[in-house]
């Protein structure tokens, strides 16, 4: 796998920061995982680009490194003990009576209590710790976004913008953003992979998360909980972009071409469709989440007959 | 009633339930001793049928558990309609309740006849036992039946969903127990008093008083807590 | 008329699914015409379809189990091969199908491929373990068996009648729901499900009674074979948690059918309260295929390393502790539903504690077959394949039991890697070690011992050559059940798993190889004397394949691993122990009653999927007369006189007494 040269750089305002870059990140885990990190194409996971995607990638690896400490010894073992006393070993004492010891059993009961009794506090901090609704605290403001999730496509609201977008989420690197989240019909679950821990979004419910992403980049964005024919279409691309860039965007926005979204718009959005393509809407109502996730608004239609429908892509106004 | 004096020797080793007398254990090469440890070979017939059968009422209270816990879930999701409160006839569910509990104990009675071996006793207890069993049934149509004319129907809310399905659950039950229960009144006019259906009789037993002490659990967790909501 | 059934139902304009069906419903023709013709019928119908010997049993359903296993397979195989071309490509299955393939793979190979192994093991295994002649209720043991079949059967039936559900193996509301939903395959599911549910739940209470009520004389519980107690701890979580799933499937077919709203979005319905509720049932679920699994596991690596079991005690104890621990932890399954820091904490710790049972088995398994001396036959060789394996598996386990990994893994494909890694590692190995070692005792002929090692090396690679690459692709962010992407560092994994899964085709070639090859030198891998492993455990002193009566007198049980003592005493003595008073033995008739209940099982719910009414009515009421029919027997049992139960036990010591001649001397193996 090819490594961007330009990555061995570290930009300095991330100095102070938990971010990993591709080649930083063999050296907070053990040495014998590198290869895998490399393997990895540096991407997902094990690429976090934002504070939670580096806690929650942070904990695995050292849960999984907890768990290596009593595993590879055992694997070992059992390999040794497999190999030495085969029967074609005659070097190997035969024991037909050792069935019972006391001190062993200490032993293997111990272990594992005590590994578990480690990881119970590792798992007690971080479930509290790294809760998706639990704010992450910036300098600078958060943003908020609304989102909804469709029959197949992710609609995002910026409340305090008066924007929304479907399929496309653009926010300003080194900024928290609070997602709320609820859906127009059917469980689905909302999952950058580079920034971290992700939430379902269910209809009649509004789930919390906070994301951020360190530096300005593209991610991947999708969601992780099936939901229907059109579901591997459900992908979408968060764009981390500087404040400066992220406000005129905003501004291009109102001042474009793209459709209102109201209520009637939001029904005809909502019936199935599938691998829509990413656009904007100018405005929208900001009483369209509250309305969704309330069930003011109907939850959106099902299929009429067992297939789904064609796509839907609204024309721009004006 | 007259309890019959001479028994028959066959009966014996099913009326020794507890194994208070030797001679007759395991069935095919046990020891003579029960230790409580299983050790003296397989259990009598009675003992095993016995025993399987409340392992089912066991799975059968388990899966009314889970209709309890979701009426506990959705017993305040009346989407805007009614509640227990106002639905509710603490009158009709008294009747319910009499008639139940009183099958329950008419079920007794036909098994003291039973072990009497007297066949019109049995099934004079069995009939009253079933017409009982009826007349909840009916009331409970009856109950269904006005609260859907009233539009408090299934499809109204999850609560009235998860009312209609966990008491309609224990009528089906009641509504097989009673199939059963006419199966078995004529299996025992039939063929008499035979140690294999002594050994339904038994379970049918099992059976009914379950399905009263579901209606007990049902009536208070349901009807009662949802009349005080 | 026919409710919502018409000629459309059948899929003339998919190939693949007619091409299926058809080439099935050819084979299915020819074996039935085969055997009618052949006049194998008769034979057919009084020695297994009313058979209601736990031994034949538990055979049909290692055959119904093999099949489900093959099918279920060849639904991953496309599973694979669609993946690995769908990088910015359709592949060759358009969603709709490959939704219901995916959804088809894992409810078989749960239900009607890794159930049928465990629960046909533990039928065959488990009387004869105990000494005792048959189950409980043997009558119910057959209906249990061909309710399963009707279940399996109306899967199958739905790839060329209709369609199968497009839900995933776990219907999630309110994608499950009439409005999202409105074709027939969630209720192809759910029938399917209630039916052969009925039959897992009866096998539950079956096997509780057997184990807790009828043993050999003298065996307490102490003394059990660790394969009755996972064997009793299963069925435990059997009993405790199918009802769970009867009610949680029944709320959703009142949703669908009678416009319910448990589970709606409308009208106050809870789509939570079904994740939950089904994984109240779900997690037990996969205990109860894996403790079979780790009872086979401590049959075999004693057998096969020449010493007892080690730490019995706390083997019996980690499997009690497993079984209720199972009930706590249902909630790591949603983790990312927003339940808060203190519930995901605490079911996260709930999680790990679970591993401590089972990390316990592991080091005991590995303490009998330290100081032993190995023989590395095909079910120990699939035993070291599981030690390593399930580790493996579990450890990943316990990575995505801790809430913040798991907020990054769920619903990936590394959380599909973990759970076959565990599932094939544990109860694949172990029913095929199971298989392998017992199949002499079933038939009478050991399994080709190449073939079988062939099948283990492939299967073995091919798992990790499959399942490796999908851990990395969940690593990358993968999610799982797409039908197609478009991220390019995807693409390299996926490709792998699929040239993997081609490994894991090769090791089972070889196992059905292995089962034809055998039949047909069946002479050559004879087994004489019933004991082909030397054994420990009480089966292997019966006749491989036992008589119908297994033991001609029960054995009188004096301590842990009762055969190995009365082989040590007939080899010291050199002789057997005194012939004993034959009495005439009563077994139970064969009965139609299981296959004609589940011929109108079948009926009744193909007539609930397609809502033909009148058809349902007519199936209930048969069933029900089929019970009364039952119930009204005069003769139930049927005697075997002493002199035939004495020429019987005496052909089988005539066979052991030509071993001890030939075997003069304390600790020589067979």
């Amino acid at each position: 796998m090819h490594l961007n040269p330009a990555r061995s750089l570290r930009p300095a305002h991330a100095a102070a920061r938990h971010t990993s870059s591709c080649l930083l990140a063999p050296l907070r885990a053990p040495l014998f995982l590198a290869p895998l990190l490399f393997l990895s194409a540096c991407d997902g996971i094990l690429d976090p680009r934002g504070p939670i995607g580096n806690a929650d990638g942070l904990i695995m690896l050292n849960s999984l490194e907890i768990m290596l400490a009593i595993v590879i010894p055992t694997l070992v073992a059992a390999l040794i003990f497999a190999w030495w006393f085969r029967a074609s070993n005659t070097r190997a004492r035969y024991l037909p009576h050792f069935d019972y010891s006391g001190r062993l059993e200490v032993i293997v009961w111990a272990i594992p209590i005590l590994v578990i009794l480690f990881l119970g506090g590792v798992i007690w901090i971080g479930s509290h710790d790294l809760d998706p609704s639990k704010p992450i605290t910036s300098r600078n403001q958060p943003i908020n976004v609304q989102v909804v999730a469709l029959d197949w496509k992710w609609l995002f609201i910026y409340p305090d913008q008066g924007i929304a977008t479907v399929n496309q989420l653009v926010v300003p690197a080194d900024t928290p953003i609070h997602f709320s989240l609820t859906s127009a019909s059917v469980m689905n679950v909302f999952f950058v992979p580079q920034l971290g821990s992700m939430i379902y979004a269910m209809n009649g419910m509004v789930s919390q998360l906070w994301l951020q992403a360190d530096r300005q980049g593209d991610y991947f964005g999708e969601s992780a909980q099936f939901s229907g024919d059109g579901f591997s279409g459900m992908h979408f691309t968060m764009h981390a972009v500087t404040s400066a860039d992220f406000n005129t965007w905003v501004n291009g926005v109102r001042q474009g071409r793209g459709p209102t979204l109201d209520w009637t718009g939001y029904l005809d959005l909502a019936k199935q469709s599938q691998n829509v393509q990413p656009y904007v809407y100018r405005t929208v109502d900001l009483s369209l989440f509250r309305a969704i996730s309330t069930q003011s608004l109907p939850p959106g239609p099902g299929p009429k007959t067992g297939r789904s429908g064609e796509q839907a892509h609204p024309r721009p106004e004006g | 009633m007259s309890v019959s004096q001479a028994l028959p020797g066959t009966h014996r080793r099913d009326m020794d339930a507890y194994r208070l007398r030797h001679g007759h254990g395991g069935g095919h090469g046990g020891h003579d001793f029960p230790t409580g440890h299983g050790e003296g070979g397989p259990a009598p017939r009675h003992v095993v049928v016995a025993y399987g059968f409340w392992i089912f009422i066991l799975s059968d209270i388990i899966m009314f558990s889970t209709f309890f816990a979701a009426h506990a879930v959705l017993a305040t999701a009346t989407a805007g309609g009614p509640s227990g409160t106002v639905m509710f006839n603490p009158a009709n569910v008294a009747w319910e309740t009499t008639a139940l509990l009183l099958s329950s104990f008419t079920c007794g009675l036909s098994a003291v006849a039973t072990r009497a071996r007297s066949l019109v006793w049995t099934e004079i207890g069995l009939l009253i036992t079933g017409v009982l069993g009826v007349a909840f049934l009916v009331l409970e149509c009856r109950e269904f039946a006005s609260f859907v004319a009233r539009g408090a129907s299934p499809e109204a809310s999850a609560f009235l969903s998860s009312f209609f399905a966990v008491v309609g659950c224990h009528g089906l039950h009641v509504t097989a127990g009673l199939l059963w229960l006419g199966t078995m009144m004529a299996q025992v006019f039939v063929k008499g008093f035979r140690p294999d259906i002594l050994r339904r009789l038994l379970c049918f037993n099992l059976f009914w008083h379950a399905l009263d002490i579901i209606w007990v659990a049902l009536f208070t967790i349901v009807y009662l807590i949802g009349l005080g909501r | 008329m026919l409710g919502k059934l018409t000629w459309q139902a059948i899929p003339f304009d998919q190939p693949i699914p007619l091409v299926a069906g058809g080439v099935v419903f050819l084979i299915l023709v020819a074996v039935v015409i085969w055997i009618i013709v052949k006049g194998h019928l008769p034979y057919l119908w009084n020695e297994w379809i009313t058979s209601v010997d736990h031994k034949r049993i538990g055979v049909m359903y290692m055959l119904l189990s093999l099949v489900m296993l093959l099918r279920g397979f060849i639904d991953g195989l496309m599973m694979r091969s669609q993946q690995a071309l769908a990088f910015r490509a359709p592949g060759y299955l358009p969603p709709e199908h490959y939704d219901q393939i995916f959804s088809a793979h894992g409810t078989i190979m749960i239900f009607f491929g890794a159930m049928p192994m465990v629960i046909g093991l533990m039928n065959f295994v488990v009387p004869l373990q105990l000494g005792v002649r048959d189950v409980a209720f043997p009558t119910l043991n057959s209906t249990s068996f061909w309710l399963t079949a009707t279940g399996a059967l109306l899967v199958n039936v739905s790839l060329v009648v209709g369609e199968f559900a497009r839900t995933g193996w776990l219907p999630y509301p309110p994608l499950s729901e009439a409005t999202y939903t409105p074709g027939v395959g969630v209720d192809y599911y759910v029938w399917a499900l209630q039916i052969s549910g009925v039959g897992t739940l009866l096998t539950g209470v079956n096997f509780v009674t057997t184990i807790l009520k009828m043993r050999a004389p003298g065996m307490s519980y102490l003394r059990m074979p660790v394969f009755c107690w996972t064997a009793l701890a299963s069925n435990l979580l059997i009993v405790a948690a199918f009802p769970v799933l009867t009610a949680t499937l029944a709320m959703l077919a009142l949703d669908r059918y009678l416009g319910f709203h448990f589970f709606t979005d409308t009208a106050g319905g809870n789509q939570m309260m079904f994740v939950n509720l089904i994984w109240a049932w779900g997690h037990p679920e996969v205990y109860i295929l894996v403790l079979p699994a780790f009872g086979v596991f401590s049959e075999v690596i004693p057998t096969f390393s020449g010493k007892p079991l080690f730490g019995y005690r706390s083997m019996v104890a980690a499997t009690l502790f497993i079984c209720i621990v199972s009930f706590t932890v249902w909630l790591h399954h949603f983790f990312t539903m927003g339940a808060g820091g203190d519930v995901n904490g605490v079911f996260g710790i709930a999680t790990s504690i679970i591993a401590v049972g089972t990390g316990v088995k592991i080091y005991n398994w590995m303490f009998t077959m330290y100081g032993g001396r190995i023989r590395y036959t095909t079910p120990m060789l699939w035993s070291v394949g599981f030690i390593v394996t399930f580790v493996i598996g579990g450890m990943t386990g316990v990575m995505l039991a801790v809430p913040p990994a798991d907020f990054e893994l769920h619903n990936s494909l590394f959380l599909v890697a973990h759970f076959h890694n565990v599932i094939i590692g544990g109860v694949v190995f172990g029913g095929f070690a199971g298989l392998t070692y017992w199949f002499p005792k079933a038939f009478g002929f050991r399994l080709h011992e190449g073939w079988g090692k062939a099948s283990f090396w492939f299967t073995f690679i091919g798992f990790y050559a499959t399942f490796v690459p999908l851990y990395v692709a969940g690593l990358l962010g993968m999610t799982r059940r797409l039908q197609e992407y478009d991220v390019a560092s995807w693409q390299p994994w996926v490709l792998a798993a699929g040239v993997g899964v081609l490994v894991t085709l090769v090791g089972a070639v070889c196992q059905v190889t292995q089962l034809v090859v055998s039949i047909l030198h069946r002479d050559e891998l004879r087994d004489e004397t019933g004991d082909p492993w030397d054994g420990r455990s009480l089966e292997w002193s019966t006749a491989s394949p036992p008589p119908a009566f297994n033991y001609a007198v029960l054995p009188n049980v004096q301590g842990e691993e009762p055969y190995w003592e009365i082989k040590r005493r007939a080899i010291e003595t050199q002789q057997l122990a005194a012939e004993p008073d034959y009495k005439p033995i009563e077994l139970p008739r064969n009965s139609p009653t299981g296959f004609i209940t589940a011929f109108f099982a079948t009926i009744t719910g193909f007539a609930l999927i397609w809502q033909i009414w009148w058809m349902v009515v007519v199936g209930l009421v048969a069933a029900y007369l089929v019970f009364v029919v039952f119930a009204w027997r005069d003769v139930t049992e049927y005697e075997i006189p002493a002199s035939e139960v004495a020429a019987i036990d005496r052909a089988r010591r005539t066979a052991r007494q030509q071993w001890l001649d030939t075997h003069a001397r304390v600790g020589e193996q067979v």
